[in-house]
Formats: structure tokens, C-alpha cells, sequence
């Protein structure tokens, strides 16, 4: 990822090691930074108490004290799991996650895999934590996990729909499925023949802004799409059973995913890295993108995570008809539409 | 090497390292965390009772007519993909095709709708 930045020809082993490093980096900083700043700090400011305050100022450090305590949990496999699979589910689950990073452009030449199918590549990949959570509900042998995980299941699939139908639109926008060109594609745009912002597609896609980011709250299972976890219901869902780093693990996939998922929306309607004023070729990009899209992550994580906050949890018809019966419906409609007006102007 | 080929080298390493990371990080937890197993840790939670009967119990029927659905439309999103990324190229052609694509899927997610498939009873 450093490699252009530096200007300087590496060999592929010693490329991808920067590239692994950085994708940890990415990985990892906006989900600590997610947890912190919105599910410590401004959950407790909006629910009228302080959140952390003990560990480092402000509560900062409290992450570090939360992850060494999860060290030291004892590791409980059920008695009657099905330990194999009880014990690979986190692994596929992050896995996931990992794969996914791998799309994201932090700048015209700071990227980890330049696919052509980008788009494409990370909507496969991302339903492979739906195996990872079945396993995890299968393989506790409990009632609550079974229940939790079929629920997960259920919820994932029925949003990958107009998640998948919604990033479509943009697909047809920008004539590509490589993230970084999609990128380009906003920011030598124009609007109307008017291009002092290039053509970040929210403005032209907010139909499809909408559906992405309602779908993608309900694939990240935050509220009010938390059926699976439901902890009125299920206690815990497919968690029940996970104690100590396993769970952990889970909670890590979980905040990465919604940093990675915010990062998409960020390339895919807010034109990624790219900020109006600076030609998208300068080279300064490579060291502003990854800030760019770091603060277009925190604004759109911000969004998922002020939803969370605000609104009850849907019941679980509820939540089939509204992907079923309203977003897959509108969803192929603005395919249609977007198709219709790109052919014709 | 080819560069097509390289970067889904990379990609499979970056599935490489999320092993790793994982395998690492339980394995440092090993050393630290106890383990002082019992018979009741290890039951299933039913919420403080003792667990009753099989737990891998039927579950509601609608999950797997859903799933069929997904199928279905999953496909077609595999399909319009690669029409979205040369409709410039296809024109008023292409647009055509689609229209009647999409207008068989939607028949057969009304149809669905009809049959009182999407309700959740």
C-alpha cells in the first residue's frame, strides 16, 4: 500500500507485507475507533450518562482494559457442540472480514488487490460470514444459538438482495465494477454539465444510497435489525454459548464488518478518497486518501451507528416484508430507471 | 506470474494471515486464561433450568422457502452485473433485453407475493 507513496519499486513478497500491515491498520484502527467513539461515547451521551471515564482519559484506554480482560476468560466448549465447528466459526467469520478490506482504495495508487470485479468480489465475500454464523448457531447445540443463528441466516440472505440491487445503479453509473475507478468516475464527473464537485453518486443515486445503507445496517445486525442477537428473545442468539476470546472475536468481526461496509458506501456514493478542489491524479492523494476516506467512514459509521441508537428492534415478519415487499421492489426499479436514463442522456 | 493471478495470491494470503491472527491470538489467550472445566459449565444455557430434549430442533418452514427466494434472485444479480458494466456499449438494445430480464423476476416475485409465499404466518 506504502509502495508508490514512497516511489520506490518493491518485490511482491516484500509489497504484500506492507500491504498485510496496512490491512491490519485498516482493519483494526476504525473498529476500535468505531467502539470508542460511537458505542462507548456517544451512546452514553445520547442515553444521559458519562460511558467510561476510569481507564485513561475520558475512558480512552478503556479498549485495551476490555481486551485484557477478555484474555483471561475462561474458553467453555459445551459438552454437547459440535466442537469442530463450534471452534471454526469465529475463523470464518473474520476471514470474511479480512477479504473484504481488500477492495477498499485508500488513494489512486494506495490500494491492497486492484480487482477488476471489485464491487463484485466484495459482495461474495461478504456473505461468507453468513456460513461462519450458522456454524456458530449449529455448532453450540443450544436452542437460543439454533433459533439466533437461522434468524441470522434468514435476516442476511433477504438483505443481500437489495444491497447487491442497490450497488447496481452505481455500477451502471460509473460503466465499472473496480472500486478505484469508481472513484474516477466521481470525481471526473460532472452534474449537469456542472463539475465543481465531480459527481458523487449519492447525489444522483439516493435512491440507492438509501437501500445500501438500510441493508447494510440489517447485514451488520445492529438495531433496529438485531433479531439474531436479540437479548429480550434469545438472550444472547448464536452467541449464547461463546464465552472468553471467542467471543471476542465475534464482537472484533462484528465493528471491523461495519467499518468495512461504511468504507463501501464512502467509494460507492461519496466518492471514496476523492475531495472536490485537487485533481484526482495529484500524487498528495496517496497520503490525504487514506485520511479522506477514514473521516468518510467515521461519517457513515456515524449514520449506521445513530439508527442503532435511536430505533426498537423490528419484529421478525416485519423485517422479511420490508426487504421483500418494499426494498427489492424499489431496488429493481431503479435499476430500470438508472439503466433508462443512462441509454437515453 | 500474471498480475490477474498475483492479486488473488494476495488475496488469499490476506485469508492466510486472518487464520493466523485468530489461531495466534487464542493461542496467546491459552497460557493466560484458566481451566477448571465442570459438568454444569458445560450444559447448554436454557436460562438456569436444565436443558430439555434434542437442541437441534425443527425450526420455522419459512427460512427455507426464503432461502429458495434468495436463490432465485441472487442469480439474477449475478446476471445483471455484467450488463450494468457495458450498457453504454449495448445501448438502447441492451436496455430492451433487460426490461423484459427484470419484468420475468418480478413476475415471479409477484407471483410469490400472490401465493401469500411472503407473508410470515
Amino acid at each position: 500500500m506504502s509502495t508508490s507513496l514512497l516511489a520506490v519499486e518493491l518485490a511482491y513478497w516484500s509489497e504484500t507485507t506492507l500491504r498485510v500491515i496496512g490491512g491490519l491498520v485498516a482493519i483494526l484502527l476504525p473498529a476500535g475507533g468505531l467502539v470508542y467513539v460511537y458505542l462507548f461515547k456517544m451512546m452514553s451521551f445520547m442515553q444521559s450518562r458519562l460511558g467510561p471515564m476510569e481507564a485513561g482519559p475520558y475512558g480512552s484506554m478503556q479498549l485495551l482494559a476490555e481486551v485484557g480482560k477478555w484474555l483471561q476468560k475462561e474458553d467453555i466448549v459445551p459438552a454437547k457442540a459440535d466442537r469442530q465447528v463450534f471452534m471454526l466459526a469465529p475463523f470464518v467469520v473474520l476471514i470474511s472480514t479480512f477479504l473484504l478490506i481488500l477492495v477498499l482504495p485508500f488513494g489512486p495508487d494506495a490500494w491492497f488487490v486492484d480487482l477488476d470485479t471489485g464491487i463484485y468480489f466484495a459482495m461474495a465475500v461478504s456473505s461468507v460470514s453468513v456460513i461462519g454464523i450458522l456454524m456458530a448457531g449449529w455448532g453450540s447445540s443450544s436452542k437460543y444459538s439454533l433459533l439466533g443463528g437461522i434468524r441470522a441466516a434468514g435476516q442476511l440472505i433477504a438483505y443481500e438482495l437489495p444491497m447487491v440491487l442497490a450497488v447496481l445503479g452505481v455500477v451502471i453509473q460509473a460503466g465499472t465494477l473496480n472500486m478505484n475507478e469508481i472513484v474516477f468516475a466521481q470525481a471526473n464527473g460532472e452534474i449537469f454539465g456542472i463539475d465543481l464537485i465531480g459527481n458523487p453518486y449519492i447525489l444522483t443515486q439516493f435512491v440507492g444510497f438509501a437501500l445500501f445503507m438500510v441493508a447494510i445496517q440489517a447485514e451488520l445486525t445492529q438495531p433496529p435489525f438485531d433479531m439474531p442477537v436479540a437479548e429480550s428473545e434469545l438472550v444472547a442468539g448464536y452467541l449464547t454459548e461463546y464465552s472468553g476470546l471467542r467471543f471476542l472475536l465475534f464482537f472484533i468481526g462484528e465493528f471491523a464488518t461495519a467499518g468495512v461496509f461504511s468504507g463501501i458506501a464512502a467509494v460507492l456514493f461519496l466518492g471514496g478518497w476523492y475531495v472536490p478542489g485537487l485533481a484526482p491524479e495529484h500524487d498528495l492523494y496517496n497520503v490525504l486518501g487514506p485520511l479522506v476516506l477514514m473521516g468518510k467512514i467515521f461519517l457513515i459509521s456515524g449514520l449506521i451507528f445513530w439508527f442503532r441508537f435511536t430505533y426498537p428492534r423490528f419484529r421478525e415478519d416485519q423485517l422479511q416484508r420490508l426487504a421483500w415487499k418494499y426494498l427489492i421492489p424499489i431496488a429493481l426499479l431503479n435499476i430500470v430507471a438508472t439503466g433508462v436514463l443512462k441509454v437515453v442522456f | 506470474m500474471s498480475d490477474f493471478l498475483r492479486s488473488y495470491l494476495t488475496v488469499a494470503i490476506f485469508g492466510g494471515v486472518a487464520v493466523v491472527l485468530v489461531g495466534l491470538l487464542l493461542g496467546i489467550g491459552s497460557f493466560i486464561r484458566p481451566s477448571r472445566p465442570s459438568e454444569a459449565k458445560m450444559t447448554a444455557y436454557e436460562s438456569g433450568v436444565d436443558p430439555v430434549g434434542d437442541m437441534w430442533s425443527q425450526s420455522n418452514i419459512r427460512y427455507y422457502v426464503f432461502a429458495l427466494l434468495f436463490v432465485l434472485f441472487d442469480v439474477e444479480a449475478v446476471f445483471i452485473f455484467p450488463w450494468a458494466q457495458r450498457l453504454e456499449v449495448y445501448g438502447y438494445f441492451g436496455l430492451v433485453e433487460m426490461a423484459i430480464f427484470i419484468f420475468i423476476l418480478v413476475l415471479g416475485l409477484a407471483y410469490a407475493w400472490r401465493k401469500g409465499m411472503l407473508k410470515w404466518v
